[in-house]
């Protein structure tokens, strides 16, 4: 039997290549890529906008305002009572599994793909590298509406409950009132939600495109969805 | 000497399903000539794909081994793997594989990109193995917008891009209408010849026959038997064109 030239290792690509590959198939795939990022903007409206309300309570509360602490008085003694804690805590619940979820989907439907692309010569750190490219812009461009969004939801329910006093007293940047409780103010909430989604997408999608990608090729392609 | 391509020894894959044990393959010894026309034949769940699988090592044998170029496939690295797939073989499935969000020209291109061939380079090549199977006009239509027949041909573009030695067919013509198919294997055939390609070919498409330098007979997991050309000849006259 005869040696031919010895197989060599595969190379790497450059990082460009990759981002170009998966720009490609985010535009593509537009109609399917808004769809996921859509569970990753609810996900995130939802939980910025329960924050944000509990900010501008805290706020208007703080600022000794009758009306603030009229519509306060039954659930609050000071600062976050324990119903807030629950919905945030409800609302945070809430977005890690939809974002998961969505990310699981997308990348379960592409197991084929995956087996492909490792098929034609695809490493499997090149494999778990495109996903995380695709869903890191998914997560953060969809959790930044999302939390637009939210914020706009809370202040149009903020402007129901105390009227135009949400904005003399709108709690746009980090306070710390007297009284120890700490105020994050909108900005940071945002900040936060968009950090959150982008960390929850590339979790919820690397985790499942690393288990794929380490799939031989034959049973990654078997996958029918 | 003959030259050998691909070696298999022994070679045994078993599935487990729950506390069942499948033995999709039961000990398959075959050698592969350079240059050759092989089709592997057998009815639908004797193990060609499975076999397809262990020679283009996208799949793990159970047991036993698999020499490509006189390589042993179970002592490469995960970096070597990915080299071979890339460099040596090229596949071609039943159901194309194609990556949908990639045009015609950008599935020929992955395979050079993944190989490192710059970006004119590979621009031209693509164009170029696009021509030879025909679809010139159709270079940047996404494989949505192409019949099965054309979606084929982009799959065997894809497969020489990095100039295989060995081209691997898992019923490449399963999914078409007679003309279509006898027009891809004319092309398979056609590359086997002028390029001098070792095609693999899984088939119960007795329209492959007549291309065939052997043909390898699979039944339950086993070789059951192996016919060259000669032999052929006088049975395709036999069969008369009849399908499984
Ligand atoms: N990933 C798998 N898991 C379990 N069983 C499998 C798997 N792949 C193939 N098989 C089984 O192995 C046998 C051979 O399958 P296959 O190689 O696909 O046959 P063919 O390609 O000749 O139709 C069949 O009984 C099939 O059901
Ligand atoms: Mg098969």
């Amino acid at each position: 039997m005869q040696q031919r030239t010895p197989i060599q290792e595969q190379i790497d690509l450059p990082f460009v290549e990759s981002l170009r590959i998966s720009f490609q198939s985010l535009k593509i795939r537009f109609g399917r890529s808004i769809i996921t990022t859509a569970g990753i903007t609810l996900g995130i409206a939802f939980l910025v906008s329960v924050w944000t309300n509990n900010e501008i309570g805290l706020a208007l509360q703080e600022s000794g305002r009758q009306s603030a602490i009229n519509t306060f008085e039954e659930t609050t003694e000071k600062g976050i009572s324990t119903k807030d804690i629950w919905l945030i805590v409800m609302s945070l619940i809430v977005c890690v599994v939809g974002i998961a979820n969505s990310m699981l989907m997308a990348v379960t439907e592409r197991f084929r793909e995956i087996g492909t692309m490792k098929c034609l010569g695809a490493l499997d750190g090149f494999v778990v590298r495109l996903f995380l490219l695709e869903s890191g812009f998914q997560g953060f461009s969809g959790a930044l509406i999302g939390a637009l969004i939210g914020t706009l939801g809370a202040v149009l329910l903020g402007l129901k409950d105390y009227g135009l006093d949400l904005f003399f007293y709108f709690p746009l940047l980090p306070a710390q009132p007297e009284d120890g409780t700490m105020q994050l103010g909108v900005i940071v909430v945002i900040l936060l939600g968009c950090i959150l989604g982008m960390i929850l997408a590339v979790i919820g999608s690397s985790f499942p495109a690393w288990r794929a990608a380490k799939l031989p090729p034959a049973e990654a392609m078997r996958t029918e969805v | 000497m003959a030259d050998i391509v691909v070696k298999t020894e022994d070679v045994v894959k078993e599935y487990r399903m729950g506390s069942n044990i499948l033995r999709a393959l039961d000990g398959i010894n075959i050698e592969i000539e350079r240059g050759e026309y092989i089709s592997l034949m057998g009815p639908s769940g004797s193990g060609k794909s499975t076999l397809f699988n262990m020679i283009g090592a996208l799949d793990r044998p159970t047991e036993g081994q698999v020499y490509i170029d006189g390589q042993n496939m179970s002592q490469l690295s995960q970096r070597q793997i990915a080299a071979f797939r890339c460099h040596r073989v090229g596949y071609i499935f039943q159901s194309y594989n194609l990556l949908h969000v990639r045009s015609a020209h950008g599935n020929v291109t992955l395979p050079m990109i993944f190989a490192g061939i710059p970006e004119k380079q590979r621009n031209e090549k693509a164009e170029q193995l696009l021509d030879l199977v025909g679809l010139g006009d159709r270079m940047y239509h996404l494989p949505d917008e192409l019949s099965g027949g054309q979606r084929q041909r982009v799959a065997i573009a894809r497969a020489l891009a990095n100039d295989p030695s060995i081209v691997l067919a898992d019923e490449p013509t399963a999914n078409l209408d007679t003309i279509t198919g006898r027009e891809i294997i004319d092309l398979i055939k056609r590359l086997n010849t002028d390029q001098s390609v070792t095609v693999i070919s899984a088939t119960h498409d007795l329209k492959m026959l007549d291309v065939s330098d052997r043909i390898v007979d699979i039944r339950d997991g086993l070789v059951e038997r192996i016919r060259n050309r000669d032999e052929i000849d006088i049975e395709v006259g036999e069969v008369g064109g009849e399908g499984e």
